[in-house]
């Protein structure tokens, strides 16, 4: 080109959803338009489907058995190999929180910086958590008995409606760290950082399908997380009073773990609460032998 | 049940020597390979839902051949299944039963004393599966001791080196010699493995060389290798009984095998047959599905109809 233009045509990014490790169009083909926090047009979401869900929660499945399987200390590292590629993308997640939740540039680049440091700080918690909620429990037998903790599963998560990144990463975090995956409903009115965070966690080493991302209504695809029979735990943060009772019903069905809505400040420190919510104890007891006067049979 | 012996008398001419036999399979219109694929394609597209989605469920798990064929079987493996293909959904009885279970000739007995009384058949392996690369007594003696075991059905690999090599005759008349052995003991499936057979037009010429020999059902493949069964070779095998029902008045069954694993792409192949050959080949008399993963599928899509939840991998046998 001998000319250089003077204006460049925009070039506008197609969101998408994240399912095992793919970047899919919803299945039912519908978008919804996504505004700014005053009503400007921002982009088109996918409105994910029933049927999206039903496909997310095969990967999760999928991939649950490679993740749960890998070592503590792998987890950790991929974990904070997700922080590291957030860090390198910070710009572009200030940009979509200020105008997702209308904050400055600078309030913006203060909820980036802490969530990067929530990442880190659950990347710490991989190959800890076991130490602190399992142990070595003393019997009144000839057995070595150890309670270890297990990841449940899949666990189906409607996240956070008003803090689109730091209240995402912060009830996503704790699911896959301690090894289950996780089929997540972004905020409905502002999904677009959660969409973005699916793009850095396909280049973090992080197995397909081990987090799985849908925008849409948490009330259409809600329910049918919630009566799935193959998803073991449901988290019900972003859900309102009414959908949150109306999930939790469904979820008894198959006994989900659920856990509740409650008030919640996500740049407080959050504790391992979240961890533990989808944890199950595995106690093993494991003979000895007959301990002879000399101490050991062995 | 229609006897291939009409068949035979058909083509008495057309099988009297190699030369002639090769003339008439190469004298069979091409495969237009871009056109049979997208009708394949075209024809997967129909949406089936609700109540003709029940349907098909219901008729794709009665059409199942239940299959294991791996070295490691053994008799309690071949128990459990054959319990399975009694009662697919024990939480459930109202599901039909597999049509077969498929096993090789060393089950059989073990099989056929799991399913008595059950209306499930048993079907056999034999003919050195799967690669086919014995010599001819050897897969007679195979097929007669399936046969003696009690196997209701023989599913025999056609020799693919001869055929490739243009020796359309020995095929033929191997398919012929193990017909004769199956006598009308047992119903004849031939597999032609068209994952190995390169082109449209040789899987085009198999069929009629399989359907000419006497076979009651053509089968796609073995399972074991890359390329089992598609829409678009089964398409094609389609078209070929079709055809020779038009010619010869005697219906063949096709029974795609390998490579079908869940409820869409069976219902995919359910409107291949009702677009093709028509409503007489919607039965499990006609038309099978060599599977085993795709029963599990089927299951679950069924339990989702009745309860509205989806169910998972949870609420079926792993096998």
């Amino acid at each position: 080109m001998s000319e250089k233009s003077e204006q460049r045509l925009s070039v506008f990014k197609t969101y998408k959803l994240y399912v095992g490790g793919k970047f899919p169009r919803s299945e039912s083909g519908r978008v919804y338009e996504v505004t700014d926090s005053k009503g400007k047009w921002l982009a088109n979401a996918p409105l994910s489907s029933r049927k999206d869900a039903r496909d997310a929660v095969v990967a999760a499945r999928k991939a649950f058995g490679g993740w749960a399987g890998a070592t503590a200390y792998n987890r950790g590292q991929i974990l904070y190999r997700v922080a590291e590629m957030l860090e390198g993308r910070k710009g572009q997640f200030v940009h979509e929180v200020a105008h997702a939740e209308g904050l400055s540039k600078n309030k913006a680049a203060e909820v980036v910086e802490a969530t990067i440091d929530r990442w880190v700080w659950y990347a710490g918690w991989t190959d800890k958590i076991a130490q602190v909620v399992g142990g070595a429990n003393p019997v009144a037998g000839p057995f070595f008995n150890l309670s270890t903790p297990e990841p449940t599963g899949v666990v189906a998560v409607i996240a956070p409606q008003e803090s689109s990144f730091l209240g995402l990463v912060s009830v996503i975090a704790p699911v896959i760290a301690t090894g289950s995956t996780a089929v997540v409903v972004a905020s409905e009115k502002a999904p677009l950082p959660a969409l973005s965070l699916g793009e850095v966690l396909a280049t973090s080493d992080l197995p397909g399908g081990v987090v799985n991302i849908l925008s849409g209504k948490a009330a259409e695809m809600g329910p049918h997380l919630a009566a799935h029979q193959d998803v073991n735990a449901i988290d019900l943060t972003g859900a309102d009073a009414a959908l949150a009772r109306e999930l939790e019903i469904a979820a008894a069905d198959n006994l989900k773990r659920v856990l509740r809505p409650r008030a919640e400040d996500f740049t407080a420190s959050p504790g391992t609460d979240r961890m533990t919510a989808f944890l199950e104890t595995k106690t093993v007891w494991h003979p000895t032998g007959s301990l002879g006067a000399s101490g050991s049979s062995y | 049940m229609p006897t291939t012996a009409p068949a035979a008398n058909a083509f008495a001419d057309v099988t009297a020597s190699d030369s002639a036999l090769r003339r008439f399979l190469h004298g069979l219109p091409g495969v237009d390979a871009v056109g049979l694929e997208a009708r394949a394609a075209s024809l997967g597209t129909r949406s089936i839902k609700t109540s003709a989605k029940a349907y098909a469920i219901d008729l794709a798990i009665s059409m199942i051949d239940l299959t294991t064929l791996e070295g490691a079987d053994t008799p309690g493996k071949v128990r459990a299944l054959a319990a399975k293909a009694v009662h697919p959904d024990p939480t459930d009885r109202t599901t039909p039963t597999t049509a077969a279970v498929c096993v090789y000739p060393d089950m059989v007995a073990t099989a056929k004393a799991a399913l008595a009384g059950s209306g499930v058949k048993v079907a056999s392996v034999a003919t050195a599966f799967p690669a086919g690369r014995a010599a001819l007594p050897v897969k007679l003696a195979d097929t007669a001791d399936a046969i003696a075991a009690g196997a209701d059905e023989i599913d025999m690999v056609i020799d693919r080196g001869a055929f490739l090599a243009g020796r359309y005759l020995e095929v033929y008349e191997q398919i012929a010699a193990i017909k004769a052995e199956c006598g009308d003991r047992a119903r004849l499936k031939v597999i032609f493995e068209t994952g190995e057979l390169s082109t449209y037009d040789n899987i085009r010429r198999a069929s009629w060389l399989g359907m000419m020999a006497g076979a009651d059902f053509i089968k796609t493949s073995t399972g074991k290798v890359a390329v089992n069964a598609t829409p678009a070779n089964t398409l094609l095998m389609l078209e070929a009984v079709r055809d020779f029902r038009d010619r010869t008045g005697v219906q063949i069954g096709v029974k795609p095998a390998g490579g079908i694993r869940n409820t869409k792409e069976a219902i995919k192949f359910l409107v291949l047959v009702n677009e093709t050959v028509g409503e007489d080949w919607l039965d499990n008399h006609w038309f099978r599905f060599g599977a085993s993963s795709l029963l599990n599928d089927l299951l679950m899509q069924r339990q989702k109809l009745a309860t509205g939840r989806y169910s998972g991998p949870d609420y079926v046998t792993v096998d």
